[in-house]
């Protein structure tokens, strides 16, 4: 892998392989080796690295896998993603994984943790209680229990115990994983020509399903080559995405905005890659204490996390502030609770700050956009033509 | 006294408490109470009392304004301001009435929240409803207050920590200083007291349906007995006098060897025993209801009684340890169970109440209920051998009531029911 389009295609394959081969392979590697499933949005992989674990992220299947049997579990006004997810577990693409965790991020999720017990798949099944409580000796205290059940099931298979060196080690990877994530957005603020949305995706999404040491060296190798000029500039409006953090569009749909006339300079596609903000204390005799500090302190607004102190409409208003967009796509997954409860807070503010947005909804499986597409392309046309004062936004 | 006499002493004990509670909050300002909105799930009416508040449930409020068909209006009356047509209905039609003026169910104003006591149990929706609700009140204080999911069907020592801790840094801190009221422990004590009192008393009324023919339905009726207990009533001799009474006219039913009232009169025929999971339709609640006792189906036990607290297995409100009861409480509603709890819970009912089929009235817009209801219903099936019925509507929102498939669904459910009899009596 040595130019950008070979790391692009491997990551391509990596972000798409519903047999999460790589993690077989890594499992094969050496014994007692632990691959951990978990669901979005975000989890802390820094305690599963450091009890020798693999995380793995499941995102469904998307539009690469047909369902047949996930139908008989959900009912049509629920959206995609868990009937895909049971659909994958029943077909055995996930024979490999030790144990599932659930993320607390709304009521499909969670349930579908009870369904994955009631089945006994796995060997274990964890639903993670992210506390909504952010004092750190209530909530935070809390959330190190939550993590701390997980080390015990993990090794409990593995054998392998978690060391405050080992945990400080973990941290420091995933700090210089987010750092270099974090270093691609900016690039593509300035020059989002350099590397498409597409590829961006797919290299972030690979990071998910291979051991970050690995996504790592892949992320200074595409720093690397997007730190210098390649590509051509086009006229193209610049918006962030929002409330995609779940379900996945279909990557024909990724590739549809940024073709219909916008480059797309921040989203949540990924967020539980970059939930974090910023570096977490790697060098702290309480590990599990600095990553329930980091998740209190240093979280990216989610429409799971309770935010009345700090209100999701500013701080996303904050994000196309300091990206210079121009405006904001709402895109929720069909019948995605989080996603669309929070459109008319997010809708009526940014009506009152002037920013300006347009909304929709996809399914993962879903991969005709032409609708979507020419209404893209509309929002765009209609931002070229207008020249408005810069955005500010105050509290 | 004659049975219509006894039959309406509950019922006007029911009314005159919920008048009541109209009234003061008509008056709030007036009376100098202030006002705190909070949920049915993990509603923590004795806290709330403590604190000599007036509670507002949203959620009550929104399947009244269903029941007296104002609902339509106010759901569209949301979603002209951004509200998808896809999330909770109970969300949209509390909005809609906030944004008309929020003239509640007796036709009064509802007072503005000074607190919006989030207790986040068992559904996620409710600290999307609160955020949305704060937008609209700056003014008022939300207070959270987190209880974890019982995800592997225990409350653990670390759960209950989690929550007095939460209820003593936050929720009571809070509460104290916008009530004006110091937190008195013993005043709490004192309403645990009745609220314990009160459990056992619906617990025993939920009971009698184990009578054949069971003198009540649990589910249609059900909505109704559950009323006091949840909507800020548990925690007073009112409710405790009430539910006593109701007891009472019930043990009378069973000595007379009576089924259950309904709209139409007493039930003549007892033909089917059911245990129903998931809420009810609100907005064509007479219909609904009119489809199973016009076929002689009784309801015996229903998960939906359960949302605002599961008594069935002996938990009740523990004076003696009044945070740890409150959170034991919160996490005990039936939408906090994980999915293997809530089929084993079902699973007992069915054979306790010697119910001869299951059904699921799954609602188009509450996850909380309705995912995971498909797996529940086939391991049911599986285990018990029971008749399962599936039909499909909406709590608030009529366009998702469609009486012909209903009734279409029910009807070739119930013969099935009929046949299955025939069968076992053949068989004997
Ligand atoms: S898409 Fe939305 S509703 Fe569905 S599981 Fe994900 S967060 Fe939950
Ligand atoms: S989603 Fe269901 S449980 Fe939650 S508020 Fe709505 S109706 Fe109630």
């Amino acid at each position: 892998m040595n130019n950008l389009a070979e790391i692009i295609a491997a990551c391509k394959d990596l972000a798409f392989d519903l047999d999460f081969k790589r993690a077989k392979q890594w499992k094969e590697e050496k014994a007692n080796r632990v691959v951990v499933g978990y669901l979005p949005i975000y989890f802390p992989r820094e305690v599963i690295h450091a009890v020798g674990g693999l995380p793995v992220a499941i995102f469904g299947g998307g539009d690469r896998k047909q369902i047949i049997k996930g139908d008989a579990y959900y009912q049509s006004y629920i959206c995609h993603i868990p009937r895909s997810v049971i659909e994958l577990v029943l077909d055995k693409h996930t024979a490999h994984f030790d144990g599932y965790i659930f993320p607390s991020i709304c009521d499909v999720i969670r349930n579908l943790s009870g369904i994955f017990k009631q089945q006994n798949i796995g060997k274990f099944v964890k639903y993670m209680d992210f506390p909504q409580n952010f004092l750190p000796q209530v909530g935070g205290v809390f959330l190190q229990q939550e993590m701390q059940h997980v080390v015990d099931y993990i090794t409990e298979i593995s054998g392998e115990k978690l060391t405050t060196e080992k945990l400080n080690h973990s941290i420091s990877l995933y700090n210089t994983n987010r750092r270099l994530i974090e270093f691609i957005y900016d690039i593509r603020e300035k020059y989002p020509w350099r590397l498409s949305i597409e590829d961006v995706y797919h290299i972030i999404r690979a990071g998910t399903v291979i051991p970050v040491e690995e996504h790592n060296e892949i992320l200074e190798k595409v720093c690397a080559f997007i730190d210098q000029e390649i590509g051509k500039p086009q006229d193209k409006i610049k918006v962030v995405i929002s409330g995609a953090f779940c379900e996945q569009p279909a990557i024909g749909l990724i590739r549809a905005i940024e073709e219909a006339g916008c480059y797309v300079v921040d989203d949540d596609y990924q967020l539980g890659s970059r939930m974090i903000i910023g570096d977490i204390d790697d060098k702290t005799d309480n590990p599990l204490e600095a990553l329930s500090n980091a998740y209190i302190k240093q979280s990216q607004y989610s429409s799971s996390i309770y935010d009345i102190s700090n209100p999701k409409e500013y701080r996303l208003a904050k994000i196309v502030e300091k990206r210079k967009a121009d405006g904001v796509i709402f895109a929720s997954a069909s019948f995605c609770d989080p996603s669309l409860l929070d459109a008319p807070i997010f809708q009526n503010a940014f009506d009152r700050m002037g920013i300006r947005y347009i909304a929709f909804q996809y399914s993962e499986n879903i991969n005709q956009f032409k609708v979507i597409k020419e209404q893209v392309g509309a929002f765009s046309d209609s931002i070229k033509l207008w020249e408005d004062e810069p955005m500010t936004v105050n509290d | 006294m004659s049975q219509e006499a006894i039959k309406e002493r509950s019922m006007i004990l029911q009314k005159e408490m919920v008048e009541g509670l109209f009234n003061d909050l008509a008056n709030a300002k007036e009376l100098g109470k202030k006002v705190c909105y909070t949920f049915v799930p993990g509603n923590l009416s004795e806290l709330i009392r403590t604190f000599d508040l007036l509670p507002v449930y949203p959620e009550i409020n929104a399947l009244q304004s269903a029941m007296r068909k104002k609902s339509a209006g106010y759901i569209k009356e949301a979603e002209k301001n951004a509200h998808s047509e896809d999330v909770c209905t109970y969300v949209k039609c509390d909005v809609g009435m906030l944004m008309k003026g929020n003239i509640g169910p007796t036709g009064q104003k509802i007072p503005e929240p000074d607190i919006l006591l989030l207790s986040y149990t068992g559904c996620f929706t409710f600290m999307k409803w609160f955020e949305t609700l704060k937008r609209e009140y700056p003014n008022a204080k939300v207070i959270m207050i987190h209880t974890p999911y019982q995800e592997n069907a225990k409350m653990t020592p670390q759960m209950i920590e989690y929550m007095v801790k939460q209820f003593k840094e936050e929720v009571i801190p809070q509460m104290e200083a916008v009530s004006g009221i110091k937190y008195d422990e013993n005043k709490l004590k004192k309403i645990l007291e009745y609220s314990k009192e009160a459990e056992d008393w619906i617990t025993k009324i939920f009971d009698t349906t184990k009578h054949r023919p069971s003198p009540i339905d649990a589910y249609f009726a059900g909505v109704y007995y559950i009323g006091p207990i949840n909507i800020g009533f548990r925690g007073t001799p009112e409710a405790v006098e009430y539910y006593k009474e109701l007891y009472n006219e019930i043990q009378e039913r069973i000595k007379l060897g009576l089924g259950p009232i309904t709209p139409e009169g007493e039930m003549k025929e007892e033909k089917y025993r059911l245990v129903v999971e998931g809420p009810p339709n609100w907005t064509n609640f007479r219909e609904f209801w009119k489809i199973f006792y016009d076929m002689g189906a009784v309801i015996v036990a229903s998960s939906y009684t359960k949302v605002g607290g599961v008594y069935d297995l002996g938990w009740r409100h523990d004076p003696s340890r009044p945070l740890e009861t409150l959170s034991e409480y919160c996490m005990n509603c039936y939408t906090n169970l994980n999915i293997p709890q809530r089929i084993s819970l079902l699973t007992k009912c069915i054979e306790d109440y010697q119910a001869d089929g299951y059904i699921t009235n799954s609602i188009k817009s509450c996850n909380s209920f309705s995912a995971g209801q498909l797996a529940m219903m086939r391991e049911i099936e599986d285990k018990l051998e029971v008749p399962v019925g599936f039909i499909e509507s909406d709590l608030v929102d009529p366009r998702y009531f469609s009486y012909s498939n209903i009734k279409n669904r029910l009807e070739s459910y119930f013969q099935m029911l009929a046949q299955r009899k025939t069968m076992e009596k053949t068989e004997a």
